[in-house]
């Protein structure tokens, strides 16, 4: 028995494929591109050492810090929404429609499997402006509100927005069926024992719901937060980044500095302040609830 | 995030929570109807969309239903915006990715949760780490080894960078899936004189297949619905992938042309809609599992 388990040939055929591919194509460029942030160039033009030029430049760069602030605003913004709204529905779901929420569970659920880039052409169409109006220019024209009907992607505040209901609207469902289940597994007992003593309505969620949901709540955020951080799908093909770099956020930032224009060192140097963001994040919360 | 801790009775007999009660005198079917109308009009719109002309669209209001349900807007995104093309472009390249990425995945969760040896909660946490890391980290690096080995353009490019990326969550997903796993049952087996290959093809893995087809669910969303990997590594306008060739008609013909472009996006998401119908409430719980442990 144990000699099988134990069988060293057997293991590298079980992990070995996986092991390597995984060697070759992640954790090698993981240390390639650190070794990147240390030069100038790209692959075509070559490569020298320039020390932490990079790093200096980083910090002494406007739209870097206007980039990470638009990621931090976004993540922050869109991972509350996803949760607040995921909350709303899971109580929903769990008080009102009971046992029979399962079409509406899986019908709200429906857009987290949509590809991002087929969505957000569903989204421009909706807030369009020219050659005609689009869904919501059409209603506010409809309603005799005029004055409302604007570029809605053309400005980078509205189109701000328009990114963050988007994404909303899109992973809720989610959300909802993860604090469902988080729901769920809160003992009816504990419910009902809570009902005997006076609680009900909003003063049951208040006291007795969200202090025993607050695990899943947390994970909730976390998992959002580690995604939205690295939006790019969703900014590239609603507003391309625009006007100007308004709505662009580091990834895309990293992606153009690096690809538009071929800088391989600082596109790296940004990609690593992208990743440090994402470690502390996860690091921060994780500890923040272990407290708790 | 703080913790609510409960408060004292006074404040408990407080007023009640004013939005609360208003909330509360709403039917209950006009919350569900808007739920179900913000949800799913969108996608409802989208559909009926495809089917008009253009001189619908510049003359009618915009809501309102198609006049006739013809199918020359999709034809034309078919043909004239290479959906065709690039339908079989994404197909070729997340098919292989998947078979690499359940069958490296299930041997190395297998290796790592049923196996002995000393370095396997190192081997885990580095899958582990794979988690955590954004794929502009490995971008530039991944280029230029592509560049380098002659594989931009090529579909080997996206089966290599979708197989590696989707190594860490299938072996997340199934390790745990593998620790409540009856270990009697594999030492039965090994007792019976059975090698390890053929405890692991004859008895493990028909009993994880469930686990193995959420997985792979999940794992198709990811790859069929990419869009950075393919850009990055995909010059050629013959080899583009679905959502590369589909940012790209929109950009180009998104403007004037709205019928077609609106058949274009309910193309680019019918695949994925089929699939969800079909399997759901599967689909669901390997999303939300995978929320859970990420």
């Amino acid at each position: 028995m144990e000699r099988t388990l134990r069988d060293w040939r057997a293991i590298t055929v079980f992990v070995g494929p996986a092991l390597l591919l995984f060697v070759v194509i992640l954790v090698v460029p993981i240390v390639w591109s650190l070794g990147y942030t240390l030069t100038e160039g790209s692959v075509i033009a070559g490569f020298h050492f320039v020390g932490l030029s990079n790093y200096v430049r980083l910090a002494q760069d406007p739209a870097f810090w206007s980039a990470l602030w638009f990621s931090v605003k976004y993540a922050v913004l869109v991972s509350a929404g996803q949760v607040f709204f995921g909350l709303m529905l899971a109580l929903l779901y769990s008080f009102y429609l009971k046992r029979s929420s399962v079409l509406v569970r899986t019908l709200v659920f429906l857009p987290v499997v949509l590809p991002t880039v087929a969505v957000a052409q569903l989204f421009v169409k909706l807030f369009a402006i020219a050659p005609q109006y689009g869904f919501l220019n059409s209603f506010l024209h409809a309603v005799h509100l005029d004055d409302l009907v604007q570029p809605w992607l053309g400005q980078g505040g509205s189109a701000f927005w328009v990114i963050v209901v988007m994404d909303v609207w899109k992973a809720m469902g989610l959300y909802a069926v993860l604090l469902y289940t988080g729901l769920m597994d809160i003992p009816e007992d504990t419910l009902e024992a809570a009902r005997l003593d006076g609680a009900h309505g909003w003063k049951l969620t208040q006291f007795i719901i969200l202090p025993l949901l607050t695990p899943v709540i947390v994970t909730s955020l976390i998992f959002s937060l580690n995604g939205t951080l690295k939006v790019f799908d969703s900014v590239l093909a609603l507003t391309g980044g625009g006007p100007g770099t308004s709505t662009t956020p580091l990834t895309l930032y990293m992606y153009k500095t690096s690809f538009s224009y071929s800088q391989y060192g600082y596109g790296s140097t940004i990609a690593v302040a992208l990743t440090l963001l994402c470690m502390i994040v996860s690091l921060i919360i994780i500890r923040r609830s272990r407290e708790n | 995030m703080t913790r609510i801790a409960p408060a004292p009775l006074a404040e408990r007999s407080g007023r009640p929570h004013p939005l609360a009660e208003r909330l509360q005198s709403v039917p209950l079917f006009v919350i569900v109807a808007l739920v179900l109308v913000v949800t799913v009009y969108p996608l409802v719109w989208m559909l009926l969309s495809s089917f008009k002309t253009a001189d619908e669209f510049s003359g009618g209001v915009i809501w309102a239903l198609p006049r006739t349900f013809s199918f020359d807007n999709f034809v034309r995104a078919w043909t004239v915006g290479k959906m065709n093309l690039y339908f079989v472009n994404s197909l070729l390249s997340v098919i292989p990715s998947l078979a690499l990425v359940i069958l490296m995945g299930v041997g190395a969760a297998f290796g790592l949760e049923i196996m002995r040896w000393r370095l396997k909660t190192s081997v885990s946490l580095l899958f582990l780490l794979g988690i955590m890391i954004p794929i502009q980290m490995v971008l530039l690096p991944l280029f230029t080894m592509y560049f380098r080995a002659h594989l931009l353009d090529t579909r080997w490019a996206l089966i290599l960078t979708y197989t590696a990326f989707g190594l860490p969550t299938t072996i997340f997903f199934l390790t745990g899936y593998f620790r409540n796993f009856a270990r009697e049952i594999i030492e039965a087996a090994v007792v019976d004189g059975a090698t390890i290959y053929q405890v692991f093809w004859k008895v493990v893995l028909p009993m994880v297949m469930n686990s193995v087809v959420t997985v792979a669910l999940v794992q198709f969303f990811f790859m069929w619905n990419d869009l950075l990997v393919s850009l990055t590594f995909i010059n050629n306008p013959d080899l583009r992938t679905i959502q590369a060739g589909l940012l790209n008609f929109a950009g180009q013909y998104g403007q004037r042309e709205w019928g077609p472009t609106f058949a274009s996006v309910t193309l680019a998401v019918a695949p994925t809609v089929i699939v969800y119908l079909l399997l759901n409430q599967k689909i669901m719980k390997g999303l939300t599992a995978g929320a859970v442990k990420g």
